[in-house]
């Protein structure tokens, strides 16, 4: 029978010939992932009875979400971490300072295709752009999986999106990421495996990829997978930690639904606070003061993140009003952006940049806002209170729009920058607005016979989905 | 497993589990039994102040989006509410309701059907709700899922299953 991949990735893991959505399956994951709230879980586990960890090569463990420690209680956790993973001998512990654990599981070539990640974290589909299955679950979940070793998994269904043609200059994987999800809604992919298909996505870059399966928690979905080529087996050449077998969805898969797009049709997005999919063409926020901008996380602290944000930068100063912090994912990240000269762009320019790990991303420390404040982040989740004070707004934009952001127009010069054209800056205050125009620019010479007012942008935000009768899952 | 009857708490679609257990308590309030006092605060205010053990929540689609955190299910498993039923659950939500023997049930006729305040009566054996306007069925919990909602949630039940093993190699 023709499988989508997580029918067979499934299969293989619960050692049946196939499963179908719907079916009820025991899997012993290949990784099971947990970070600062390793010490919780362990809390549970030795109220389940449990004294050693069924097995310490599976466990994978970062301190990451408030790494270094921001207070004394912070510290106790990260303390009781540390002293459980000497006791039970797990090897893959990352110390704060490493990064943010989604990054780190492909750096360290834990997350490999064909395989299966569970992680007490809800961006473990981020996996699935190595090829694995990632999926996030609670944390009496992990508790379970120390102690048996295995967990029921619902095999569910399967959603294609094909992306067709190729992105213009200046819209990036995040612009494709959040206009799905706005298209779709949040919960456009509910409890589903959303696989990523068409040339589009081929001719992504790996860092790239990782922001669609990395985002694809905010539309719901149980895991996201993207197919691995020899971009992925040349990256994981001397440094994947087992050999694997990548798997691939059969042509003739039966799917929920199919839905197609169009790439050469996208411009710049913004996810518009409070919600992910209240997804928004970025040159509607004309005028928009930013307070901070945060260039980091899991989605978009990637080398390839902050070249484009230094490549904004260059140059220009961060405007007086506005903060500009920025937090590479990894210290492999860190490491290379030093060599490649971005960090004294950056610090040049004005920036506060901090240890690797998820910084203020979800209101922890290192820079979260005050009451009022707006906030335009490069993360996956804008929900109110996400950074700390529910009287704040958070914006969701690529890392070049970031950058822009926190930009003053009077170092704002003419002419081409990265994929960003400043020609057209007129707003008196750093805003969202004057990278809306500019990073537009050349998408609207592009499409300026297609494109009208945007008063209204729902007709935009439909125009590069492909119809089909019923595709709406 | 016995029935459920209790009020109906209804609320509508994509509630997210900040607003459930709000995110800045999540490293604060670690004991279960304060959790409770907080559940819903940005949704509606009297739920923690009237809620009375057996309340049943009935809820559009999508409830419980967002974080993972288990708190979102604890500070109403806590508060005693006996079930949640809705259109459609957040996936890790759904799992942590089932893993804290929290019953989700997913019915949408009953949900179209069901008045907020009205009382309900859940056979989960039987797989059926009983509201004013009528009888809904749901599908019933399969099997391995309806023996931790049974043995009192996930950490009861791997208790046991430790034990068990543990026995076996002794």
């Amino acid at each position: 029978m023709s499988q989508t991949f997580v029918e067979k990735v499934l299969a293989k893991k619960a050692g049946l010939a196939e499963t179908k959505p719907g079916q009820i399956v025991e899997v012993i994951p290949d990784v099971a992932l947990s970070h600062d709230n390793t010490a919780p879980i362990y809390g549970i586990f030795q109220k389940m009875g449990g004294e050693k960890v069924f097995n310490p090569d599976m466990h994978a463990i970062t301190l990451d979400h408030a790494a270094p420690a921001p207070s004394t209680q912070h510290a106790e956790n990260h303390r009781i971490i540390r002293q459980f993973v000497k006791e039970q001998g797990i090897n893959n512990f990352f110390e704060v300072g490493r990064g943010i654990c989604h990054q780190i599981l492909v750096e360290e070539g834990l997350a490999l295709p064909g395989e299966v990640v569970l992680g007490s974290d809800s961006h473990t589909p981020h996996a699935g752009v190595m090829g694995a299955f990632g999926a996030g679950i609670g944390r009496s979940e992990m508790a379970s999986i120390w102690a048996l070793g295995n967990l029921w998994l619902r095999v569910p269904e399967s959603l294609k999106i094909v992306v067709n043609g190729q992105l213009n200059p200046g819209v990036t994987a995040k612009d494709l990421a959040l206009y799905v999800i706005g298209d779709l809604g949040n919960d456009g992919g509910l409890s589903m495996s959303v696989e990523w298909h068409g040339e589009a996505i081929q001719a992504l870059s790996l860092s790239s990829r990782a922001v669609l399966p990395n985002m694809m928690a905010e539309m719901g979905a149980k895991n996201s997978y993207v197919a691995p080529d020899q971009v992925v087996f040349d990256y994981l050449k001397g440094r994947a930690k087992r050999p694997y077998e990548p798997l691939y969805p059969d042509p003739d898969a039966s799917y929920a639904g199919v839905i197609e797009y169009d790439a050469s049709k996208l411009e710049p997005m913004v996810a518009a606070p409070h919600r992910v999919d209240n997804v928004r063409p970025l040159s509607e926020y004309a005028g928009t003061h930013v307070d901070q901008a945060f260039l980091g996380t899991c989605t978009n602290g990637r080398l390839e993140d902050l070249a484009a944000a230094a490549g904004v930068l260059t140059g220009r100063k961060v405007a007086p009003g506005t903060r500009l912090i920025v937090i590479p994912a990894s210290s492999q990240v860190y490491l290379e952006a030093l060599k490649a000269g971005y960090i004294q762009i950056f610090i040049e320019a004005g920036a506060v940049v901090e240890s690797p790990g998820c910084g203020p991303c979800m209101g922890n420390h290192m820079g979260v806002p005050a009451v009022g404040e707006v906030s335009i982040s490069s993360a996956n989740r804008n929900f109110r209170g996400r950074m700390g004070t529910r009287e704040s707004e958070i914006y969701l934009a690529s890392p070049a729009v970031v950058a822009a952001s926190a930009v003053g127009r009077n170092q704002a010069p003419e002419g081409p920058v990265g994929h960003i054209t400043f020609s057209h800056c007129q707003p008196s205050r750093p805003a969202i607005a004057q990278v809306g125009r500019l990073v537009s620019a050349i998408w609207q010479q592009q499409t300026a016979n297609q494109r009208q007012a945007t008063q209204d942008s729902s007709p935009t935000l439909r125009q590069a989905r492909k119809v089909h009768e019923g595709d709406k899952p | 497993m016995k029935t459920i009857k209790g009020r109906v708490w209804k609320y509508g679609d994509d509630v997210n589990t900040d607003v459930i257990f709000p995110g800045k308590y999540t490293y604060t309030v670690s004991d279960p039994k304060e959790m409770p006092q907080y559940a819903l605060e940005d949704l509606d205010a009297r739920f923690a102040k009237e809620v009375k053990p057996g309340d049943i929540i009935v809820a559009g689609k999508n409830w419980g989006n967002g974080s993972s955190r288990e708190q979102a299910v604890t500070c109403l498993k806590e508060a005693g509410v006996g079930a949640i039923v809705a259109r459609s659950f957040a996936r890790i939500y759904g799992r942590n309701c089932i893993n804290s023997a929290l019953p989700a049930l997913t019915c949408s006729e009953a949900v179209d059907a069901i008045q907020d305040g009205e009382v309900i009566e859940i056979d989960m054996q039987a797989g059926q709700i009983q509201c004013a306007a009528g009888t809904f069925h749901f599908p019933p919990l399969p099997a391995n899922v309806l023996a931790i909602v049974e043995a009192g949630g996930l950490i009861e039940y791997t208790r046991q299953q430790l034990a068990a093993k543990k026995q076996n190699e002794a």
